[in-house]
């Protein structure tokens, strides 16, 4: 399947869609890309009415339930220009999934379709959509960094380099490699607990590999393989952790207290 | 064969706490991996990415006319003095080779590797008549000796350790001791090799049929095929029906694509192609060849929204890159066909109903779509069959609930808040030691993250207004 084309989406305002995941849990992750994009003169909204693009019982496969949960997602963005998110997975979900969920919906279609084509995972927006590949940023220390590839912003939007590129022209990031990036952690919504064992499997073998890893930091673009990830290194006590790509770029930008 | 994939989820536990199975599987699968990377793109990316998508739309377009190309397949067959014979279901893909073995009193048969034997379970059925059979490819005269099922469907013993190998050859077979992988694949090979020269009747499964030339392919890495298919007086090739391609020149993608995916070869060790039985003048070959297309379910496959897993050609790389399926390994999927493909295949093969865990043994990272060397939307199969079992019943009511209510909350933007700061409440603002419910699993191995003190539209509202 390919995905719908976009449009140059330079000098548009941004909606910003932050998850569910990272509404909850991680906010510290939502503020990074505000203060990235706001870094970039990119005039941000947040909608208020937002809640989750409906991937778990899509994945899940409870269809009917999965476009409730979609139908929000089109309100809460129906006057959005631009739709920028730090999720790769929940970008792909809008992206790919949407235009077909919503093909023979005659209320809904084409506001699906118009939200598949304006939706952005953060590091493709700022490299891809606004041509940017050095942010000039500086970190407050040197640090090595390794990347694990989400899946779906992998293979299902062709994500990664984008990401390479912001960090490896930031100051003071070295970019090492981390064995096996594009395997999977093991997450893979409700099948970490429908299979929790598999899944566990899976989780130990990347813990592994992170362990071996020269990187004190992994970098990811996914806060759900980021939950995943660092939760078997807690509970392993590891002094290692995964961090999202937007909050390490975030903490090189300019301080704006200076 | 016996299908026990419900049972995928007790059996896949108990396979993760053999660490000996899990290593040779993770070895066998990481290495094949590795190698299909080589033999794929040798030739650059795109070079290779442009092969996946010419193999694919052959096998594709051989779909499309499936029916004709089966007729023409069988009409250039028979001219040729091959018998072509078609068998609905496994039953009666059995009771035909049994007829064959019957009309030519055959008592001793050797095969070579084929998958569509072991999903009807033909071996089973041969010796019932008292038939004795041997399988000749090594990996699968391992598994019989051990009286076992293939775990991988290129490499049937993917699971096994050398030493495990070592001492059933010993005790089985009362091969000298040795450690030597060398050795051992010598020792077998004299065993079989008396099989060959005594056999009556040779069965083989096909790689692929080519309408256009009625050319049956086989490929082999051991030479075992063209032994099975040369000494004894019959051959017979036992196919799927959508085994069939149009023509000479999308074999020759195939034959080159095949090998690279299932373990980075270029071209297979053997190549072999009948077009018939041995004709008059001919020193070798078979006195009469058989033809038996095999539908087992096929058909109905056919013109849905699956069809396009009927282009699989059985390389295995699906399995190889698949993450649950390195931990598990092949028998957990309890049937034939194990790891992404046979996610798919298995229900549709035997019914939703028969592998309930299967369309949800996958995390849809989406690495088996990548290596498909025919391009086939596996995850994608997944998701719909995940569907399929939803709408026909099959949802555990505790999901079925579970998410009527997470979608309920995330209709409203007031619930899906209050739910965030009840949950925050819950956990008094502290990770979480244990996940209630269906959800504890996850903390089997993971520790879960505290709620945030204030959600992040929280701090939207009170640092910018609405």
């Amino acid at each position: 399947m390919t995905l719908p084309k976009r449009e140059d989406p330079q000098g548009k305002r941004v909606s910003l869609f932050v998850t569910c995941l990272v509404d909850m849990l991680y906010p510290a992750t939502g503020w990074a890309v505000v203060d990235i994009l706001e870094y970039l003169n990119v005039q941000v909204d947040f909608p208020p009415n937002q809640t989750c693009c409906g991937q778990p019982g899509f994945n899940a496969g409870h269809r009917a339930d999965a476009r409730q949960v979609a139908i929000q997602f089109l309100k809460a963005f129906k006057d959005a220009q631009v739709i920028v998110t730090p999720s790769g997975s929940c970008a792909a979900m809008v992206r790919h999934e949407y235009p077909d969920l919503f093909a023979e919906d005659p209320l809904w279609g084409a506001e699906a379709a118009r939200v598949a084509a304006i939706t952005w995972e953060i590091t493709e927006f700022i490299v891809d959509g606004l041509g940017i590949t050095d942010l000039h940023l500086r970190l407050p220390a040197r640090n090595v960094f390794a990347f694990h590839d989400a899946c779906h912003g992998l293979r299902m939007l062709g994500l990664g380099r984008a990401a390479r590129a912001l960090l490896g022209s930031t100051e003071n990031a070295v970019v090492g490699e981390l064995a096996e990036s594009d395997v999977c952690c093991g997450f893979g919504g409700l099948f970490s607990v429908k299979m929790a064992d598999v899944s566990g499997a899976m989780l130990e073998r990347k813990i592994s590999q992170i362990e071996a890893c020269p990187a004190e930091t992994i970098v990811c673009g996914d806060a759900s393989c980021l939950m995943h990830i660092n939760g078997g290194l807690s509970r392993q006590a590891s002094s290692k952790s995964v961090r999202h790509i937007a909050e390490i770029l975030a903490a090189g930008l300019p301080d704006k207290t200076k | 064969m016996k299908v026990t994939s419900n049972a995928f989820i007790p059996v896949a536990q108990v396979a993760l706490l053999d660490h000996e199975m899990r290593r040779s599987v993770h070895e066998g699968t990481t290495t094949a991996y590795q190698k299909r990377l080589i033999g794929m793109f040798q030739s650059g990316e795109e070079h290779g990415e442009a092969m996946r998508q010419q193999a694919a739309q052959a096998k594709r377009r051989a779909l499309s006319r499936l029916p004709q190309l089966l007729e023409q397949a069988e009409a250039n067959l028979t001219a040729n003095g091959a018998h072509v014979l078609w068998a609905e279901d496994g039953d009666e893909a059995n009771r035909l080779v049994l007829e064959i073995a019957r009309r030519h009193g055959a008592q001793s048969v050797v095969k070579s590797k084929s998958m569509v034997s072991e999903e009807i379970g033909l071996n089973h059925a041969l010796e019932g008549q008292g038939i004795e059979v041997i399988e000749t490819d090594l990996g699968e005269y391992i598994i019989q000796l051990a009286h076992e099922t293939p775990s991988h469907i290129v490499a049937p013993v993917i699971h096994k350790s050398l030493a495990s190998i070592r001492d059933l050859f010993i005790q089985q077979l009362e091969m000298p001791p040795t450690d030597d992988a060398g050795v051992m694949a010598r020792f077998a090979r004299q065993v079989l090799r008396a099989k060959f020269i005594a056999a009556d009747m040779g069965i083989t499964g096909g790689n692929f049929v080519i309408a256009e030339t009625r050319t049956v392919c086989l490929v082999t890495n051991e030479g075992n095929g063209r032994l099975v298919t040369s000494l004894p007086r019959i051959h017979i090739a036992i196919v799927g029906i959508e085994k069939i391609v149009e023509t000479l020149a999308d074999y020759a993608t195939l034959t080159q694509i095949l090998p690279r995916s299932a373990t980075g070869q270029s071209l297979a060790v053997y190549t072999h192609m009948y077009n018939g039985p041995r004709r008059s003048g001919e020193t070798d070959g078979p006195e009469e060849m058989y033809v038996i297309f095999v539908d087992n379910g096929r058909s109905e496959i056919y013109g849905t929204k699956y069809a396009e897993v009927l282009t699989c050609i059985r390389c295995g790389a699906c399995m190889n890159a698949c993450p649950v399926y390195r931990s598990t390994g092949g028998h957990a999927y309890g049937w034939v066909y194990p790891g992404p493909v046979g996610a798919v295949l298995t229900p549709l093969l035997n019914g939703l109903e028969n592998a309930r865990p299967l369309p949800h043994a996958s995390s849809l990272c989406g690495a088996c779509k990548q290596v498909c060397p025919v391009d086939i939307d596996l995850p994608r199969m997944l998701l719909d069959l995940r569907d399929d079992l939803f709408q026909q019943g099959h949802a555990e009511g505790i999901w079925k609930w579970g998410l009527k209510l997470w979608a309920l909350g995330n209709q409203s933007p007031l619930l899906f808040e209050l739910g965030g700061r009840a949950a925050r409440t819950l956990t008094g603002g502290r990770a979480p030691r244990k996940l209630p419910g269906p959800l504890r699993g996850w903390s089997k191995f993971r520790d879960f993250p505290p709620f945030a003190k204030k959600s992040f539209r929280q701090q939207w509202r009170e640092r910018r207004g609405t």
